[in-house]
């Protein structure tokens, strides 16, 4: 009898349970999915189709799909009178011909693609950061004799107590000094700082449940601490660290405040930068969707490549020990 | 292999005194047992000399060298532990090649092939290697955990009573086997148990442990026969040796100042009382059958009896029977043995 126990469910659940469980799961998905669809669709739309009453729901029967939004997105563009226009050579490329029929030319790129890369380079770098610094710290906390243990862990989880935008204008004065305005790597310490104490909490949490002896009998077995942290300890708290991660790279790639507060030019991350899209002739919403879709893609594919260790997850504890 | 000695070891938790000023030579070659029940510090006796937990007074000496405050790696002993830790995210290939791999052995991976093929031929589970450790049964886990110690030559085995999650089958196979491995490889190891069969069989030498301290030591024979206290008399027998108070044995003849008298359930003779009963007279109240003999509770005044009978004794419930002692060991009122 030293079969798959489960730690929660003893009684199988019966069929109709399971349907009834599963309608609401389908009903949930579809109400929170929809903001989703609605940006995706008018990432789609040309502007007025996007502002239209009755709304325009389904593509092709609605509305035709464009590309617009998206070339607006990537695109700075200036209106031109028709004489003008008909001396330029003809248009290269999608968006210069659809920026031609509206009487206006492409000037230059757009600066979402760098905000993009910002947005990944900080979100990533931070995450990273504060696994490192939450794993090791969280290993401490669970395994040494730390004087003050429970003070100190108190201490951590308090600077998530209040709201971070609290204490906005004291960091804002704070990196204007340091010359950490608009930089990544101010925004990568601030988030990280943020991240790190939700690291070393969920992280202590998951040390704990993984047994010393394999320490002791790795260490036993002719390897130093160091050695048996990385080869016993981290390869089973792989499941805690990618769930960590998770947390802290939502936050960190959808973190909005700070962002404006603390960024304007070259650091700038995607989030500020969208809804600037708006002000720049008309209300372009297709261009904000557009870029709104893409900007979901990079935490999707994350979540769905560590999917395996978060549901791993669920079960832990369920092993034998 | 070597000889590993404590001298004068101590080790407290807190308040809580584990090992109390406790020396011991294991000789090269030797196979110590460590008995007594939950809680006397046999475990943090076997974590003082891996260097698991660090001694709070005395030495640890490992091969003639001082090993007091070296790393557990730097001891090079192996230990089993009673709740298998395999690895559980490897193969169980990985995880018998685990401590060779470390990078103080350096060895080939050839030389690891060899060795983990070999081990895992012994305990037989060659046919497992590629599973993941945690697909298997306790058995095998055990004999996993077993094999992670083996493929290495350390300078001691420390066991932690490996073979007590185990069904009663699997646990007297091992048992041999162990003890063979043992025989084969002229291994130094100290175990540690409470189960007395594992004791007797497999042990050079029984060191019986209370409260931290080292009571008694010696050959299983020493420490069946020759206990020097009650205390050490009742962990070894099964059952456990009958201890009688001297007033309830009238006229027998004991040495002065006893207390106690103690007589193992083979050492009890009944005969059946035709009449009057000669001596110390008791009524048999209850017989275990277990097939190849039987227990035999025997009630005298308030006190209950328990003797070791053939099936055949011909002696049944309700019989008025009278008692003699063949051996019969004698103890003070402390507890302590008394020679007579």
């Amino acid at each position: 009898m030293n079969g798959n126990r489960t730690a929660y469910s003893v009684v199988e659940p019966s069929h109709i349970t399971k349907r009834i469980a599963g309608s609401i799961v389908v009903a949930y998905a579809m109400l929170t999915l929809i903001p989703l669809v609605w940006i995706v669709l008018t990432a789609i739309k040309s502007p007025p189709d996007s502002i239209s009453y009755p709304p325009k729901v389904i593509p092709w029967v609605h509305f035709e799909p464009t590309i617009e939004g998206f070339c607006n997105l990537f695109t700075t563009r200036s209106r031109q009178t028709p004489e003008y226009l008909a001396t330029l050579p003809p248009a290269r490329g999608i968006c210069e011909s659809q920026a031609r029929a509206k009487n206006m030319v492409v000037v230059s790129e757009s600066k979402y693609i760098p905000r993009f890369l910002n947005s990944v380079i900080i979100a990533f770098g931070s995450t990273a950061l504060a696994v490192f610094l939450g794993t090791l710290a969280a290993y401490g906390f669970s395994r040494f004799r730390v004087p003050l243990k429970d003070d100190l862990l108190f201490f951590i989880l308090s600077t998530r107590m209040m709201p971070p935008i609290a204490v906005a204008i004291p960091i804002y004065l704070m990196y204007r000094e340091l010359g950490l305005q608009d930089t990544r790597i101010g925004m990568i310490l601030l988030y990280t700082s943020v991240n790190v104490s939700l690291a070393v909490w969920l992280l202590k949490g998951f040390i704990d449940e993984i047994p010393r002896e394999y320490e002791e009998a790795a260490m036993i077995d002719g390897y130093t601490r160091l050695q048996a942290f990385r080869k016993v300890v981290l390869p089973q708290a792989a499941t805690g660290i990618a769930a960590t991660a998770i947390f802290c790279m939502i936050f960190a790639w959808n973190e909005y405040a700070f962002a404006v507060l603390l960024t304007s030019g070259d650091a700038q991350t995607a989030p500020p930068f969208i809804p600037i899209i708006i002000g720049e002739g008309g209300q372009d919403w297709p261009a904000v969707a557009a870029g709104t879709t893409l900007f979901l893609i990079p935490i999707l594919v994350f979540t769905v490549l560590l999917r395996k260790h978060l549901l791993r997850g669920i079960t832990f504890g369920a092993v034998r020990k | 292999m070597a000889e590993v000695v404590l001298e004068g070891v101590s080790k407290r938790f807190k308040e809580n005194v584990a090992v109390d000023d406790l020396s011991l030579t294991i000789s090269d070659g030797e196979f110590v047992v460590l008995l007594g029940p939950t809680g006397v510090g046999k475990t943090t006796t076997l974590r003082l000399i891996a260097g698991l937990e660090q001694v709070d007074g005395g030495k640890v000496l490992i091969g003639g060298e001082d090993a007091t405050h070296a790393e557990p790696a730097e001891r090079d002993t192996a230990f089993v532990f009673q709740q298998y830790s395999l690895y559980p995210h490897l193969t169980v290939y990985d995880n018998l090649a685990f401590p060779l791999r470390s990078p103080l052995r350096g060895l080939a991976e050839a030389e690891i092939r060899r060795r983990v093929s070999e081990v895992a031929s012994m305990l037989r589970i060659d046919d497992k290697l590629s599973n993941p450790a945690t697909r298997l049964s306790g058995g095998q886990m055990q004999r996993v955990a077993i094999g992670r110690a083996l493929v290495r030559r350390p300078n001691i085995y420390l066991m932690d009573e490996p073979l007590s999650s185990l069904d009663a089958k699997l646990r007297s196979d091992l048992r041999l086997e162990l003890k063979r491995i043992q025989n084969d490889m002229g291994a130094t190891i100290l175990y540690v148990t409470h189960d007395q069969i594992e004791a007797m069989t497999m042990a050079s030498r029984i060191g019986v442990m209370d409260a931290g301290k080292l009571v008694q030591i010696g050959t299983p024979r020493e420490i069946y026969e020759n206990p020097l206290s009650t205390y050490v008399a009742a962990r070894l027998g099964q059952p456990a040796i009958n201890l009688l108070p001297r007033a309830l044995l009238g006229d027998l003849p004991v040495p002065p100042g006893t207390a106690t008298i103690g007589a193992r359930t083979e050492h009890v003779r009944l005969t059946k009382a035709n009449g009057a009963p000669r001596g110390i007279a008791g009524t048999i109240n209850w017989i275990e059958h277990l097939g190849d003999h039987n227990h035999l509770h025997v009630a005298v005044g308030d006190a209950d009896i328990v003797t070791l009978a053939d099936p055949d004794s011909g002696l049944g419930v309700g019989d008025l029977v009278s008692i003699e002692f063949a051996r019969p060991l004698f103890f003070g009122a402390s507890g302590m043995r008394i020679s007579g």
